[in-house]
């Protein structure tokens, strides 16, 4: 407080600054301090994940320099925003404190839907998806179903979906197993060529950077106006320039090679508008609470069972939506679609990039991380000629390694008084 | 004694129960419980631990359903099959587990199901909200956006309060809303209970604080193991407000207050 000088020096304190126990951060020093604080105990937000693919960057970089190359990032960033999809749809379950086991069957089974509706039956393929999204919906309602009323556990429910999915997926996929979609149609160019065209992407990457001041200048003036503190206008401007900075340079980086696939724009346009539902509106405060303290939330008046059941749908159409961009990317559906690993991959996902297990906690950027550095995983050591196996056992220790920081993080929080 | 509505009050009757039971089980935790309430009332429900205190005030906030027995609501049978259908006829509660997400803030807390702008947030508004009300309560809250789980046990039941008032009830039910409380503070919860009672509001308190209890109460209603045992107003006498509570002229209490005015007979009787 003592050098909050956009603020001037109020004679009558602020609002929200009159109990003099508590330490302001004030300018960018103090920014710093209480980051730090926040990280000591506990509060560990994206820090984790962001070390941790530094460092994975790092080793596979001077293991095999081809890795950070622009060409084999975008590579990286096609293959991600499938899995990604289905992680984002994870993080929403998972902040209600359920989990969905079956996103993998859901996701293959939407492909084969595609595959089956647009190329065997003729269907135009607007439609095709539109009912694979709607299958997803009616799977998650049956979920959400089973849960509400017969207080099936979401684990237990959702692993025998796992199975009958699978088996739906091979029913309808019939004997040929394999439907291979049309190359040149849209659907697939969407999924193998599309990229931005340059202009574009680098004026996405500075719309970003304007919006973040603009939304942050008017709630400082709403806040100033009203007595409360507000962040100055410096480090509002300085953040807004650094966002800007940093997109703009990864953009140019990207835009060495093919550019930014449009597959990963529509996975960040989903991420974002999720953190957006997550974080700035009513249902996503109720999903928060519902997660954090189920009792608490009825009590308040909140409709828990919609919310539980809008968790449920959500996880399930996102899966499925992740199933068609899948096929899209693979230019087939077929009876592997959404078996091996991508249930995993998805949870694991979510989970490295910071969304609690335990409910209540986490956010949509998790799945955006989460789901690089696991590609980044399979990425390095694909360009190392290395066999899966060794994949597999990497992925494993980093998600465990995750989890073992939630749960460390989470013991923190509890006696540092964070929950 | 046993009439409930024998409350003077002519005010318009806020809330009215006949025959009230809730069983859990075997354990039949209330029975046949009648309670009204006028509105600019405060009825204060005492009991011992278990008496079916906090069980009543759950009925009445739509956490609990009744086994039986009916409520009326400003003159109206309603049935209040969730707490959102409570809140909606104006009931609001401060329980006594207080019921806040640890995960989310001050702010979110007292807005917590009645946010506003559900499409986007506000914040600002929401905030400065939260503070007056929190002033109002004189609370001693470091700041409204740290997660509830960092504030005391006290903190945390200023803003159970502060939440109550939010929505300008019609009936507010406080479960022990003094008990973690300072002295500052508890002196701003019942002058607060005052004011709401000057607007017009039916408040239900539950204390165990005999002092706090003939400070604000207009009418004092006891429950004994899960059943009325009798109405008082705040002149009774301690020795039948204790009997009524425990069941007994004969109890711990008021053997133990024997106790001690015959050691001070005796300590007077030695002196010389
Ligand atoms: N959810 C429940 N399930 C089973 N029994 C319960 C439940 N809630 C309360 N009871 C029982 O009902 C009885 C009354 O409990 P209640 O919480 O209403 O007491 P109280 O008067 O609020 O006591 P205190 O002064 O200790 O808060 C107790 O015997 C308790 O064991
Ligand atoms: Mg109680």
């Amino acid at each position: 407080m003592t050098k909050d000088i956009e603020n001037g020096a109020p004679a009558v304190p602020l609002l929200d600054r009159s109990d003099e126990r508590v330490k302001h951060a004030a300018g960018f020093g103090g920014a710093i301090r209480s980051f730090l604080d926040r990280v000591q105990s506990g509060d560990l937000g994206s820090l984790p994940v962001i070390v941790g693919l530094v460092i994975i960057w790092t080793v596979f970089q001077s293991l095999n320099p081809i890795f950070l190359s622009s060409n084999n990032l975008v590579n990286l960033l096609f293959d991600c925003s499938t899995v990604g999809v289905i992680a984002l749809g994870i993080v929403c379950i998972l902040m209600v404190g359920e989990i969905d086991l079956s996103v993998g069957s859901v996701s293959g089974f939407a492909s084969a839907m595609v595959g089956v509706l647009w190329v065997n039956q003729g269907w135009p393929v607007w439609l095709a998806i539109l009912a694979a999204l709607a299958v997803g919906a009616a799977i998650g309602s049956l979920y959400a179903m089973l849960f509400n009323r017969f207080g099936m556990p979401s684990f237990v429910s959702t692993l025998a979906g796992l199975l009958a999915i699978l088996g739906l997926q091979l029913y309808i996929l019939g004997s040929t197993g394999s439907i291979n979609l049309p190359y040149g149609s849209p659907v697939v160019n969407f999924g193998q060529t599309l990229v931005m065209p340059h202009a574009i992407a680098y004026a996405l990457a500075a719309i970003a950077g304007i919006v973040t001041f603009i939304t942050g200048f008017r709630t400082a003036a709403r806040r100033k106006e009203a007595g409360l503190s507000s962040q100055s206008l410096g480090s509002l401007l300085l953040r807004a320039i650094l966002i800007t900075v940093v997109l703009e340079l990864i953009v140019f980086y990207l835009n060495q090679d093919r550019g930014i696939p449009w597959m990963f724009g529509l996975f960040v346009g989903l991420v974002v508008t999720m953190n957006y539902l997550l974080t700035r509106t009513k249902w996503g405060r109720s999903m928060n609470a519902v997660g954090g303290n189920r009792e608490a939330a009825r009590r308040a008046g909140i409709n828990v069972r919609l919310t539980y059941t809008s968790a449920f749908v959500m996880c399930s159409v996102l899966a499925a939506a992740g199933g068609i961009l899948a096929a899209s990317r693979l230019a087939s559906a077929s009876q592997q679609a959404g078996t091996g690993d991508v249930n995993l991959n998805a949870i694991a996902a979510a989970v490295i990039g910071g969304t609690s297990l335990f409910g209540g906690r986490g956010s949509a950027y998790s799945a955006l991380l989460g789901i690089i550095v696991i590609q980044s995983i399979a990425s390095g050591l694909t360009l190392l000629d290395l066999s899966s196996s060794l994949r597999y056992m990497i992925t494993g220790a980093v998600l465990a390694i995750a989890v073992i920081v939630d749960s460390l993080a989470r013991r923190s929080r509890v006696s540092h008084g964070r929950a | 004694m046993t009439d409930p509505s024998d409350g003077t009050s002519t005010s318009e009757l806020v809330l009215s129960l006949r025959g009230i039971s809730k069983n859990f089980g075997a354990v039949s935790a209330l029975t046949d419980i009648d309670l009204d309430v006028h509105a600019g009332e405060v009825v204060a429900l005492v009991g011992d631990n278990g008496a079916g205190k906090s069980t009543l005030v759950k009925v009445l906030a739509g956490v609990h359903q009744p086994s039986s027995g009916t409520i009326a609501f400003r003159g109206k049978e309603v049935t209040l099959p969730d707490p959102s259908a409570a809140l909606k006829l104006g009931i609001a509660t401060v329980f006594q587990d207080l019921a806040l997400c640890e995960n989310l803030d001050v702010v979110a807390n007292i807005f917590l199901g009645k946010e506003l702008n559900p499409l986007r947030l506000d914040e600002v508004s929401m905030e400065i909200k939260a503070w007056t009300l929190l002033n109002e309560l004189s609370a001693r809250i470091p700041s409204v956006r740290e997660p509830v789980a960092s504030l005391s046990g006290g903190q945390r039941q200023t803003v159970a309060i502060a939440r109550s008032l939010l929505l300008d009830p019609k009936l507010i039910l406080l479960d022990e809303p003094t008990a973690a409380l300072g002295v500052a503070q508890t002196a701003e919860v019942l002058d607060l209970i005052e004011r709401v009672r000057d607007r017009g509001l039916g408040v239900v308190m539950i204390s165990h604080n005999m002092e706090d209890v003939r400070a604000v109460a207009d009418r004092i209603v006891v429950l004994r193991l899960g059943r009325n045992n009798g109405i008082f107003y705040p002149d009774a006498s301690n020795q039948d407000l204790v009997s009524a509570i425990t069941g007994a002229s004969n109890n711990s209490v008021s053997r133990r207050a024997g106790r001690r005015q015959a050691q001070r007979e005796q300590g007077q009787e030695t002196q010389p």
